[in-house]
């Protein structure tokens, strides 16, 4: 019998802790057919078994409902993270992407059992197509940031066709790590362009770092503090006469559905973030996907295979003519397509130009209710989000972002991204999304309020929260000084 | 709102937008469903596809028909860990990087090494990426990669190689396996990496000793793909001298879905950590002195490094990995091992049987696992069509991926195939 | 918090000279910013370094920094102690937390730099 002082902790239980040398849960099948000895087929290459957790079906269950226990998602309350659309998830969209004339499908079928999986990344790739105001759209990237490099490898594509070696992408000072990462991977040089005193791109600075050797500018629009860039007509025309290409990213797509496009605005590219405006779950890191949509001039580059519709009605794939080659194996992530498509038929034409509007609704409302107390380094209209500073905080109390991030854990509320945008101080980058409530949005703003007032009290409060969380701030600096990766089992056992 | 706001309409929020940016039209899409319809529309769409569950299927290449057990579904049906964002708050995320740190653990058990990362997209990119920090870890840039290997991992590579980082030579396989005096004849000092799979994309078995000893003496690391599956029978790669272990990780519990999401196993050694592309867990305590788990070694990182980064990826397939542990938990060593060996018993009792019918003949000599490639005797696309109307999905044609392949079809089969549905599909090919 | 015997360069980078070598490490002011120093990369000794360049890297939990050197010449010694004892740099920055030697090739380049007062009026223009 376990005594009362066994009972597994909340936290730092490990499944390997768990269960009992005999203990099992799935048995392999019977073997219907004569077995085979393994060391004549594998040799040497037989091994020992692999210390791996021997536990009970029970024991599982128990171990990630307890896990789970200790994990904060969007059903467990406001998760206002700018930058990341924390938007609900509808349950849908979950039903949908388990159906088995989904899940159980083989990427190397023949087309003719497939067509119905080929006709949604179909109705995909149109309704995308329709929203970013691009034409060509792959569905392949995994993510954001592998949409990126799909879409720069084609603009380098492009400029290599030309005969035009460019050797440089301009990048807004206010960008995501990942574009100027994806630079690098490129084999560009990221060159820094920084932004004006509306929160914009410097359009002057940009237009003298313009030259013959720029291939791209990469630009997020609403930026990263929240803004539409007032120039962005002036900036994609500049980018153009200097013959670059102007490529998007799409991270903030959510404040204009249905309002402006970026094949509008003059972009020639951009990634979508399907767990970001489409509503798939972001499943604590991934999996994503990162359609990229792109104009007919860079639409042959694009890594492929696409899905077409033939003029018989029927749905194939093909390769771009001047394809950059694929980007993973198989067709994309299917499994998040499904649950965004499910999206956008759920919400429809109209349904999502709300989204827009509500998204931007919500944020500028809430934006009024804090910019008194929190200093907004930007303050005019926002888009769906908007970067407070904690700077008076620090400067007065000696209150970092931090503290304050740590703080709001235990209101129950998940912090909005701090440090980031980097050229904002002690930056908090809030995103309520349009599916939050009046109420939770008010709730959240008295939360804010009233955190700045024990700043003032108490600053220790904050300086040692959270309380009330499953565990309390972590030494991160042990974790790397004295690296611990992998459980192993211990010698003796 | 819009008075607290200060503004009279919505539209007034949009003001900032340029008026010919502007979006005159209603977007043409269709009009929302109520669930109702969706449903009856997504059920009406998923009919049109024959499923696994429709056809008995021999499809791998990558990407497999294996058993997951009820209880993984369970677990990744929990909102608190499929919508959560990315565990930057560790005090509220430790069921998502404690999930994470017992994959990691998991995957230095089955590959032998002593890192593994928080998962990449898929096997292909994780290979890719693979190349890439070899390049960092040996500051050379030339790869040498066995054409053994799925050829759309080498697409891959091919395609992240494409902008400059990476010059990639292929060195033509032989009898179904790497040519190992012609691998060990391209490496020289300028090679940062050699590249194979084991099993290779034909479902063979290589001996990666040879091919260690061939890419160490002249410095270069060796880079593994494997089959996790396999793995709970195989030697480890990092016991055979495998510098970095990638896999494809679908088989551990994650449903085909038409080839995505997958899951981008990568296991490398610990001195080479900080080379290591994408994110990892690691284990820490708090104030009070609890146990807890952080994300760790983040200067790698894109969103703190930038254009110096080891990676540009941003995320995980961290939904993926949970499934593997899971499911790695729900089988155990022993449920592996027997998964393992009973795939291994019926793609070897199959492949005698289509040996035996006198439609398929043996062209490879070297061992397998639980894939195998034939020679068809006759038309590869006539066959397949023909048992496709019998309810067979009748293996991979190779000759579409490579004509010098044309007439070599690869079946994959796993625990999930029966006895009569293998004696069944062997009559109808003996019927051909 | 900033000894008068050491010079100093915008880099925030600290010099101490005997004959013609060179001890370098960061300031104090370089190692607050950072916090808990975590990892510190260095060159080995042999290698040759050129005024302006980066020669090493130092991490905190969330930031990394070049180390630019303002002289040139041969690494003739490295602070094997930063290997496991990287915090070093934040407990005793101008001591035991010293990063490199370098045998300097142009020992004019030290003349360039500030002293103890230049640089502190140079972190109060900086604020």
């Amino acid at each position: 019998m376990t005594s009362p002082s066994e009972q597994p902790a909340l936290t730092g239980t490990l499944i390997f802790d768990l269960g009992s040398d005999d203990s099992r849960c799935v048995e392999p099948p019977v073997l219907d057919v004569p077995p085979i000895p393994l060391d004549e087929v594998l040799g040497a290459s037989r091994r020992s078994a692999p210390a791996l957790p021997h536990v009970t079906e029970v024991d599982i269950a128990r171990h990630y409902e307890r896990l789970a226990s200790t994990n904060f998602g969007v059903d467990s309350g406001f998760y206002p993270l700018g930058s990341c659309t924390m938007k609900y998830n509808p349950k849908i969209n979950e039903w949908a992407c388990r159906l088995p004339g989904f899940a159980d499908l083989h990427p190397y079928q023949p087309a003719s059992t497939v067509q119905g999986a080929l006709e949604l990344m179909w109705g995909l790739q149109e309704a995308l197509a329709e929203v970013s105001g691009l034409p060509a759209v792959t569905l392949q990237p995994a993510a954001g940031a592998h949409g990126e490099l799909a879409g720069l490898l084609a603009i380098r594509a492009y400029h290599t066709d030309r005969g035009d070696a460019r050797t440089r992408v301009l990048v807004p000072d206010s960008a995501h790590g990942t574009n100027p990462a994806t630079v690098a991977m490129c084999g560009y040089e990221a060159v820094q362009v920084p932004s004006d005193e509306r929160g914009g791109v410097d359009l002057g600075a940009l237009r003298r770092l313009l030259g013959t050797d720029v291939a791209a500018i990469m630009l997020t629009n609403p930026n990263t503090l929240g803004l539409f860039d007032e120039n962005i007509l002036a900036i994609t025309a500049a980018a153009h006469e200097a013959g670059a290409l102007a490529y998007c990213d799409g991270a903030n797509l959510n404040a204009i559905l249905g309002k402006t496009r970026p094949g509008d605005m003059g972009f020639d590219a951009l990634h979508i973030n399907l767990h970001k405006t489409f509503s798939t779950p972001h499943g604590g890191g991934g999996p994503g996907a990162g359609p990229v949509a792109v104009t007919d001039t860079l639409a042959p580059y694009l890594p492929g295979p696409l899905v077409a519709r033939d003029t018989d009605g029927r749905f194939s794939l093909a390769d771009p003519a001047r394809s950059i080659g694929r980007m993973r194996s198989f067709l994309g992530n299917f499994g998040v397509l499904v649950r965004a498509y499910t999206y956008i038929r759920a919400t429809g034409a109209d349904g999502l130009t709300d989204v827009a509007e509500q998204a931007v609704l919500s944020a500028n409302y809430l934006k009024v209710l804090l910019h008194e107390a929190w200093p907004l380094p930007y303050d005019r209209t926002c888009m769906h989000e908007f970067v407070l500073s904690g700077s008076r905080l620090r400067k007065e109390h000696g209150v970092r972002t931090l503290d304050v991030a740590k703080r709001l854990l235990d209101y129950g509320i998940h912090p909005p991204t701090v440090y980031f945008p980097l050229i904002v101080d002690e930056a908090l980058m809030i995103e309520p999304t349009e599916t939050e409530s009046k109420a939770t949005l008010d709730r959240f703003a008295a939360v804010l309020l009233r955190i700045a007032e024990e700043a003032a009290e108490d600053p220790g409060l904050l300086q040692a929260a959270p309380y009330t969380t499953p565990v309390r701030r972590l030494d991160e600096a042990a974790a790397i000084k004295q690296p611990d990766l992998a459980w192993r089992p211990s010698p003796d056992s | 709102m819009l008075e607290r706001i200060g503004v009279r309409s919505i539209d007034d929020l949009f003001a900032v937008v340029p008026e010919v940016a502007r979006l005159a039209r209603p977007l043409a899409l269709p009009a929302g469903q109520s669930e109702v319809e969706l449903a009856e529309h997504l059920l009406s769409i998923a009919a049109r596809n024959t499923g696994a569950g429709a056809a008995v299927s021999f499809l791998g290449g990558g990407c497999y028909d294996h058993y997951i057990p009820a209880i993984v579904d369970a677990v990744l049906s929990k909102p608190a860990f499929f919508t959560a964002y990315t565990p930057y708050q560790p005090e509220v995320s430790q069921g998502t990087l404690q999930a994470i740190y017992e994959y990691q653990s998991m995957v230095c058990q089955l590959t032998g090494m002593e890192v593994s990362n928080a998962s990449m997209y898929d096997g292909a990119t994780a290979f890719a990426e693979a190349a890439l920090m070899a390049a960092r870890v040996t500051k050379r840039r030339e790869v040498v990669v066995s054409a053994a290997v799925h050829p759309e991992w080498r697409e891959t590579l091919a395609t992240y190689a494409s902008a400059g980082a990476l010059e990639v030579r292929v060195v033509p396989a032989s009898g179904g396996v790497s040519d190992v005096a012609a691998l060990t004849d391209a490496v020289s000092r300028r090679t940062a990496a050699v590249l194979v799979a084991s099993p290779t994309f034909y479902g063979t078995i290589e001996d990666i000793p040879a091919i260690a000893s061939g890419a160490h003496t002249q410095g270069a690391l060796l880079v593994v793909g494997g089959n996790p599956v396999l793995l709970g029978v195989m030697q480890p790669p990092g016991e055979l001298g495998a510098d970095i272990v990638v896999a494809e990780g679908q088989p551990l519990g994650n449903p085909m879905s038409f080839g995505g999401p997958g899951l981008g196993m990568f296991a490398c050694r610990q001195d080479h950590v900080r080379q290591m592309p994408g994110r990892v867990v690691g284990k820490t305590t708090d104030v009070d002195g609890k146990i807890g788990f952080v994300l760790t070694f983040s200067t790698r990182e894109q969103h703190i490094r930038r254009e110096k980064a080891t990676s540009n990826i941003c995320s995980n397939h961290a939904l993926n990995a949970l499934a593997a542990g899971v499911y790695l938990s729900a089988v155990g060593a022993h449920g592996l091992a027997g998964i393992a060996e009973a795939c291994i018993a019926k793609a070897h009792h199959l492949e005698a049987a289509l040996v035996g019918t006198g439609r398929f003949e043996r062209v490879f000599d070297a061992p397998f696992g639980y894939e195998f490639t034939l020679r068809f005797r006759g038309e590869v696309r006539a066959m397949q069509e023909h048992l496709l109307g019998r309810g067979f999905l009748a293996g991979l044609d190779l000759g579409a991926f490579d004509t010098t392949d044309a007439g070599l079809v690869c079946f994959a089969v796993t625990e999930k195939r029966t006895r009569a549905q293998l004696d069944s599909f062997v009559q109808e090919v003996a019927q051909l | 918090m900033y000894p008068k015997e050491l010079k100093y360069d915008r880099e925030h980078e600290w010099i101490r000279t005997e004959g013609d070598v060179a001890t370098m490490g960061i300031s104090h002011f370089a190692q607050d910013q950072l916090g808990e120093v975590v990892y510190v990369d260095l060159p080995s000794a042999g290698d040759s370094i050129t005024a302006g360049d980066a020669f090493g890297e130092v991490e905190s939990v969330k930031s990394v920094s070049e180390l630019f050197t303002p002289v040139s010449g041969e690494v003739v010694e490295v602070n094997e102690i930063l290997a496991d004892a990287p915090e070093t740099v934040n407990e005793d920055p101008y001591g035991d937390g010293w990063m490199i030697k370098v045998r300097l090739s142009n020992p004019a380049e030290v003349d360039e730099l500030m002293d103890a007062d230049g640089y502190q009026a140079f972190l109060a223009e900086e604020a």
